[in-house]
């Protein structure tokens, strides 16, 4: 047998190799920036280099035609360097504001569409979902497609009160991660095990360790040591099913997807805040999740048409309460979306603030 | 010549409508990819019936023990054959991208010849982690295909109980926000623990995120067990000069609606020309002949609202570091959870900052590594054995930055209360 290569454990590469020139050369030195139209920043340095920066999205899992084609797009229009931002977007940077125009001509023509940036409605940051997940209840990328071709508008026009973040998640360990409006998915029954596997495919005490409200308790079922859950207990999270396959909790018609608002990761004006529940129920609908995609416009349009510049989507209800949430986006309020996890009395309104 | 495409009535409704469709791309790779035309056969199936039909499995390269994401079909016929064969293994490389995400276009070629030659010719920049993922490989190419990237300086990202892949924000390189050097402080902390990333011998994943300022463009309070942003503690610098043609454009009318009005800490105020303060930490600048803007410095919590709506008036000031904070996770097992303060500022400027800085990522694994239970994260390590054990354990001074509130209820053991009294007398003492 050959000899192996050993890996060369370089860890994170130097980026400065990669890095666009003017970036380089004023690393650490900006002290201005400006958003001359949607899809578009200007960066100024200290000593007056200018850096423009043309943004756009992409379908994230993208072939290698289309990152090659990006390329041409920017060896072509823009100066041969590019940079990913954290929801997937492709940003162009050029030193030259004469470039600016034929790039977003180029991007355009190509079917790539330039925004996201400022008080647009960015990219959807998602996850794997059936593409690739080994625990998926749903599709990410197919959400995304769906979802943006809805929102495109939004994308490419700064017409929001302030930036809006959205992110999918295939399942509730919510890998998407907090935003201005999540879609998430929900399970609403308890995982359905098959108790032949479980003795030869799962390790049964780290699986009744993972549980969150103690539901799952070993047995012997059919004279196999097996595990089983109670029911009553049971709150459909589905954290034991990533260690244990065998307890199935994605289930075609019942887990259905939810919308969580008002997530913020910022620091700006208020601490970071985490997304809360606001809908539910709504159909795993592929391939274009149509209940889904009204929810969120609908949300999406109240919070437009209602909300002052540079409020995030949570400053607004913070402003308005969640009582005119619900009214103002005709959401119903319901009983579930009173907290009884640990900490929830913090959420409850121990006063006399009441708004009429 | 590839295979003859399966019928996909429902992907291909995701062919339609304005944004870039990534089936559409899928089918581009199934025209020299056989792999690629099994992979829309089981997605299609996927969306049929709403299930999903991976598993995970142990794939490697030579070396290490993590990085590859396995992934072997489930979807198999009555007599245990997979009904989409060429897609029965379509395994992830996760590949760590230079921080901050830059790249040249001749390396995005390399990237994709290798991904062609290699593997299905899927890639997605980036996962939730910061990962490159190029996404569909068969076991037997997952090694050549590493040594490729690994000859062009890349290496594997982070996967299972592990320090994981990290993530900056865009920084010093292009932002006039950036606090500190983040692709440097991402480098020196993820390359100098490397060892924890390829051979996962963790309680569970650990993250680390750096952000240049508060905007926490990588949203790493929410994502990291240890987010490192950037912060200053003298006065917000100004510009008069864009001052005053920020308060021509927008008019008083924006300046109380949009600046003054939205400081969290009302720590903003207008005055009239000639009477604003400007001494303890308070620091002015002019908007126009008539009227100034007052920063009351001292009570200023950095949440960075006023530098965002009057970008390049309004500057972070020069003494300039960074907050540490500790424990943010997603969702499992005891509900999502923000970081929290552990070290309100530290200078990160120097060398010996920057090794500092390793010293106390290393501390924070080492810490984790010894004490967390299976499958618990930082976060939740720190909710069972309370913040003061922690810092105790860490070495970490108390600091009354780290509460929103001191606590509300009398049930705390407090016999060594004189002691504690004498040990913050003593930091104060000592300037802390």
């Amino acid at each position: 047998m050959a000899e192996m290569r050993q890996p060369i454990e370089s860890g994170a590469p130097d980026p400065m190799q990669y890095m666009h020139p003017v970036m380089r050369k004023n690393y650490g030195h900006w002290v201005y920036h400006s958003h001359p139209r949607p899809g578009v920043l200007y960066h100024r340095a200290e000593g007056g280099d200018e850096v423009w920066t043309v943004k756009a999205g992409t379908q994230r899992q993208m072939d290698h035609y289309t990152i090659r084609k990006l390329c041409d797009i920017a060896d072509q229009f823009g100066e041969g360097h590019v940079r990913f931002t954290a929801r997937s977007n492709i940003e162009f940077m050029v030193a030259s504001e004469a470039k600016v125009n034929p790039l977003i001509e180029a991007l355009t023509k190509n079917g790539f569409p330039v925004g996201g940036t400022a008080n647009s409605v960015s990219m959807i940051a998602h996850t794997q979902g059936w593409l690739h997940c080994d625990i998926p209840g749903t599709d990410a990328s197919g959400v995304v497609k769906a979802l943006m071709d809805e929102l495109y508008d939004e994308f490419v026009k700064c017409e929001m009160p302030n930036r809006v973040k959205l992110s999918t998640s295939c399942c509730e360990i919510n890998c998407g991660g907090q935003a201005d409006i999540a879609i998430v998915i929900q399970h609403t029954k308890p995982p359905k095990i098959n108790h032949d596997l479980v003795a030869n495919v799962c390790e049964r005490p780290s699986v009744v360790a993972r549980c969150p409200v103690a539901a799952i308790r070993p047995a012997l079922v059919n004279g196999k040591p097996s595990l089983e859950v109670d029911e009553r207990k049971c709150v459909c999270c589905g954290a034991c099913f990533p260690p244990c396959p065998p307890m199935q909790i994605n289930d075609p018609e019942h887990s259905k997807i939810a919308i969580w608002v008002g997530g913020k990761n910022s620091n700006a004006r208020t601490r970071p805040t985490f997304h809360k529940l606001v809908a539910a129920g709504l159909p795993n609908n592929a391939p274009r999740w149509p209940e889904t995609a009204a929810v969120v416009k609908n949300i999406l349009n109240t919070y437009k048409n209602d909300a002052q510049p540079w409020e995030r989507m949570a400053d607004w209800i913070d402003r308005i309460g969640w009582p005119r949430f619900f009214e103002k986006t005709g959401l119903p309020f319901t009983k579930y979306h009173i907290d009884n996890w640990r900490g929830a009395r913090a959420t409850l309104n121990a006063s006399a603030h009441i708004r009429f | 010549m590839a295979k003859k495409m399966h019928d996909t009535p429902m992907l291909d409704q995701l062919e339609s409508g304005p944004w870039p469709s990534f089936v559409t791309g899928l089918k581009r790779l199934a025209q020299e990819n056989d792999m690629m035309v099994d992979l829309l056969g089981q997605l299609e199936t996927s969306y049929e019936t709403k299930k999903g039909y991976w598993k995970g499995g142990t794939v490697g390269v030579f070396g290490y023990g993590g990085g590859v994401i396995p992934r072997f079909t489930e979807l198999k016929d009555a007599n245990e054959k997979p009904v989409f064969p060429d897609a029965a293994e379509f395994h992830t490389l996760r590949i760590q991208p230079p921080a901050g995400m830059h790249y040249s276009t001749d390396l995005l070629r390399k990237m994709c010849d290798v991904w062609q030659k290699h593997g299905s010719g899927l890639i997605a920049f980036h996962g939730q982690s910061g990962d490159i993922m190029f996404q569909g490989v068969s076991t037997a190419n997952v090694q050549p295909a590493f040594d490729e990237f690994n000859e062009m300086g890349f290496d594997l990202g982070g996967a299972g109980p592990a320090l994981r892949t990290s993530m900056s924000c865009v920084g010093a390189a292009r932002c006039e926000m950036s606090c500190y050097d983040e692709s440097r402080a991402l480098q020196t902390v993820i390359n100098s623990n490397i060892d924890d990333m390829h051979r996962p011998a963790l309680p569970y994943k650990f993250k680390f995120k750096f952000a240049g300022c508060p905007n926490d463009c990588v949203n790493s309070i929410q994502r990291s067990d240890m987010a490192v942003i950037g912060t200053w503690r003298d006065n917000i610098r100004t510009d008069e000069k864009l001052a005053r043609e920020w308060f021509a454009a927008n008019g008083m009318e924006g300046l109380v609606n949009n600046v003054v009005t939205r400081c969290p800490s009302k720590a903003l105020a207008v005055k009239k020309a000639g009477e604003a303060r400007t001494s303890d930490g308070f620091s002015a600048v002019a908007l126009d002949d008539k009227t100034a803007l007052e920063i009351d410095n001292h009570n200023c919590v950095r949440c960075m609202h006023c530098l965002n709506v009057m970008p390049g008036a309004l500057l972070p000031g020069k003494d300039k570091g960074v907050t540490i904070l500790v424990g943010g996770k997603s969702v499992l097992k005891i509900g999502a959870t923000m970081g929290t303060v552990v070290i309100p500022f530290m200078k990160l400027e120097s060398d010996e900052d920057f090794d500092k800085l390793n010293e106390l990522s290393r501390n924070m694994l080492d810490f984790f590594a010894e004490n967390a239970l299976d499958h618990e994260r930082t976060g939740e390590m720190i909710d069972r054995i309370g913040l003061s054990n922690f810092l105790e354990g860490m070495g970490l001074e108390v600091d009354a930055n780290m509460i929103l509130q001191p606590r509300a209820n009398p049930y705390v053991r407090m016999d060594d209360w004189d002691e504690e009294v004498e040990k913050a007398t003593e930091r104060k003492a000592s300037g802390g």
